[in-house]
């Protein structure tokens, strides 16, 4: 377990919601931030604070310095090869639809074939589905194992050599797997698709390689590691991106610009027009910078210590259900689940006025709560910050729901 | 503690309707039908009307909700059965109102539906509360189209 005081770093854990102490179990919807990250933007603002990449004084070079500056932590924080791989944008949606709009457009013909999952957050589908209807290419569903794993032979069984983009999340934001991207990697490469990752929910928690992993493209958020909103990027593999055709044409992208044509500047600007998100940036660069004093290894061993200890006391609760896999090992910290004869909605009611905050709803993934065949899921989500002791509350705030509809009963 | 604020929001009388809905179910030769969703949080509603010479003579709904927008279905049928269009679309408007924080009409008898008055102080819930409401408009603006 990580030391109690990485509490004290996050100013907004230590107010009372409905007179308790809060607890907040929705980082994966979005993660708090520690001082140190609200400071670095404060302090931007307070010192630094100019366009990038134009001005001739000082300021402007401030503050093209910060925001470069983000880019190398970035660059380091992922392994990518070079830092012209490294696109700021407003985050995995964002980056998901570049992809889609630039790769795709330009590789993606009448009968090729899209693969995603069964498991896709909304922002890994819709995009796939509005360039498949564009180009009347064909979108296709990897299949779920019961506990909601995917194995390498269904994604076999859907690969083919007509596949042009597989497209993955890392974890899932309702499932709590880990999804084995090098070998699905591996795969669409020998299938001559190129790799996609929906990578949201796996940088805020755990060591990320994009060589190691070898997909082509790798888009994530700063907002669930602890960074400010706004800000998000998408990796891509400098020989893909250096093909590709910005989305977005206005200053900062362009190198010259005629009357009736213009060139764009090299990587990864020509990705970026307009004033970029400069705060943001330097937002994530602290955030980054917070996580790494950590160790991502010891971000890793906290959660998977208390996914353990929530699925071990969770599971005491009489009448839950736990979706995904319920061995600890395959999954990240966070418990999707429902509780008998309490809807979802009416539970996050309840613990709210106990000052523990969850999620209700389909969290973004409409087709997989068809899946799994529910309307609606609560979910805890765990992060460096949450105790064994948030943990207790949360169960005991659900035998209090329990007990409170059973008695309106 | 704050169960006292829960009482205001979960009446009896509210989960009365969620436990034991009034007027579930489908009509078969309505004259209306509204679907429904609410987004943000997957609430559905199937709403079904016989509406005739300007009067709601039928409706049951069908649906899968959180306790306060199934009630709210609930009640709403059970409210507007019987009512003239005019007087069910100025009930929506009253529970919109009173969701709002807004002065409402005071002389029109709400009967069951004041318990969703509570709703009110959960600004999260309100959506839940008068989807069921919502959806009973678009379908009387629908049939007199
Ligand atoms: C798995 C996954 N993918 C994508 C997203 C979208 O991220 P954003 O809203 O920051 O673009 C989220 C977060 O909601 C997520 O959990």
């Amino acid at each position: 377990m990580l030391n109690i005081d990485i509490r004290k770093h996050f100013p907004i854990l230590e107010q009372e919601i409905n007179g308790h102490p809060l607890v907040y179990l929705d980082s994966a919807a979005t993660s708090q931030k520690p001082q140190q990250v609200i400071d670095a933007i404060s302090n931007y603002y307070e010192k630094d604070n100019s366009n990038v990449h134009r001005g001739v004084h000082t300021l402007g070079n401030q503050a093209t310095e910060a925001y470069e500056g983000a880019r190398d932590k970035v660059r380091d924080f992922i392994n990518a090869k070079s830092r012209e791989e490294i696109i700021f944008t407003r985050g995995t949606t964002t980056s998901i639809n570049i992809v889609a709009q630039s790769y795709g457009r330009a590789n993606v013909g009448e009968g090729d074939e899209i693969v995603i999952t069964h498991m896709e957050h909304h922002s890994n589908i819709i995009p796939w589905q509005q360039l498949a209807r564009e180009k009347g290419a064909v979108l296709k569903f990897i299949d779920l194992e019961a506990d909601g794993t995917i194995t390498l032979e269904k994604v076999r069984e859907v690969v083919t050599e007509r596949t042009k983009i597989v497209s993955i999340m890392h974890v899932s934001n309702v499932l709590g797997t880990v999804n084995p991207i090098k070998e699905i990697t591996e795969i669409a490469h020998e299938n001559g698709a190129i790799m996609v990752v929906d990578g949201a929910q796996a940088a805020p928690h755990m060591k990320v390689d994009v060589q190691h992993l070898d997909c082509d493209f790798y888009a994530f958020s700063g907002h669930k590691m602890v960074g400010p909103t706004g800000i998000g990027v998408l990796y891509g593999k400098k020989e893909l991106l250096n093909k590709m055709e910005p989305v977005e044409f206005g200053g900062e992208m362009i190198d010259f610009v005629g009357l009736y044509e213009s060139t764009w500047k090299e990587l990864p600007w020509k990705f970026e027009g307009g004033t970029p998100i400069i705060a943001g940036a330097v937002g994530l660069g602290a955030a980054i910078d917070y996580l790494e004093e950590i160790g991502l290894d010891n971000v890793e061993k906290h959660e998977q210590h208390l996914a353990e200890y929530a699925m071990n006391r969770m599971s005491e609760v009489e009448g839950i259900t736990i979706y995904g896999p319920l061995e600890p090992e395959k999954r990240a910290s966070l418990i999707t689940f429902n509780l008998n004869d309490v809807h979802p909605h009416d539970l996050a009611t309840v613990l709210d006025m106990h000052g523990i905050a969850v999620r209700a709803g389909h969290h973004c993934c409409q087709p997989l709560m068809k899946w799994l065949d529910v309307s609606a899921t609560a979910r805890a989500s765990f992060y460096i910050y949450n105790t064994e002791e948030d943990v207790d509350r949360l169960v005991d705030g659900l035998r209090i729901a329990k007990e409170y509809f059973n008695d309106v009963n | 503690m704050s169960t006292r604020n829960l009482d205001q929001l979960y009446r009896s009388v509210i989960m009365d309707h969620y436990k034991t809905p009034r007027n579930k179910g489908v009509i078969e030769e309505s004259s209306v039908t509204v679907d429904m969703n609410n987004p943000t949080c997957g609430d559905v509603i199937h709403l079904t009307m016989q509406v005739e010479d300007g009067t709601v003579q039928n409706a049951k709904f069908e649906g899968e909700g959180c306790s306060i927008s199934m009630a709210s279905a609930s009640m709403m049928t059970q409210m507007i059965k019987g009512k003239s269009v005019e007087d069910a679309l100025s009930l929506a408007n009253t529970i919109s109102n009173i969701m709002l924080g807004n002065e409402y009409d005071d002389s029109i008898e709400l009967g069951d539906i004041e318990a969703l008055s509570g709703v009110a102080k959960f600004p999260a819930r309100i959506k839940c509360a008068t989807l069921a409401w919502k959806a009973m408009e678009q379908g009387v603006r629908k049939d007199s189209e």
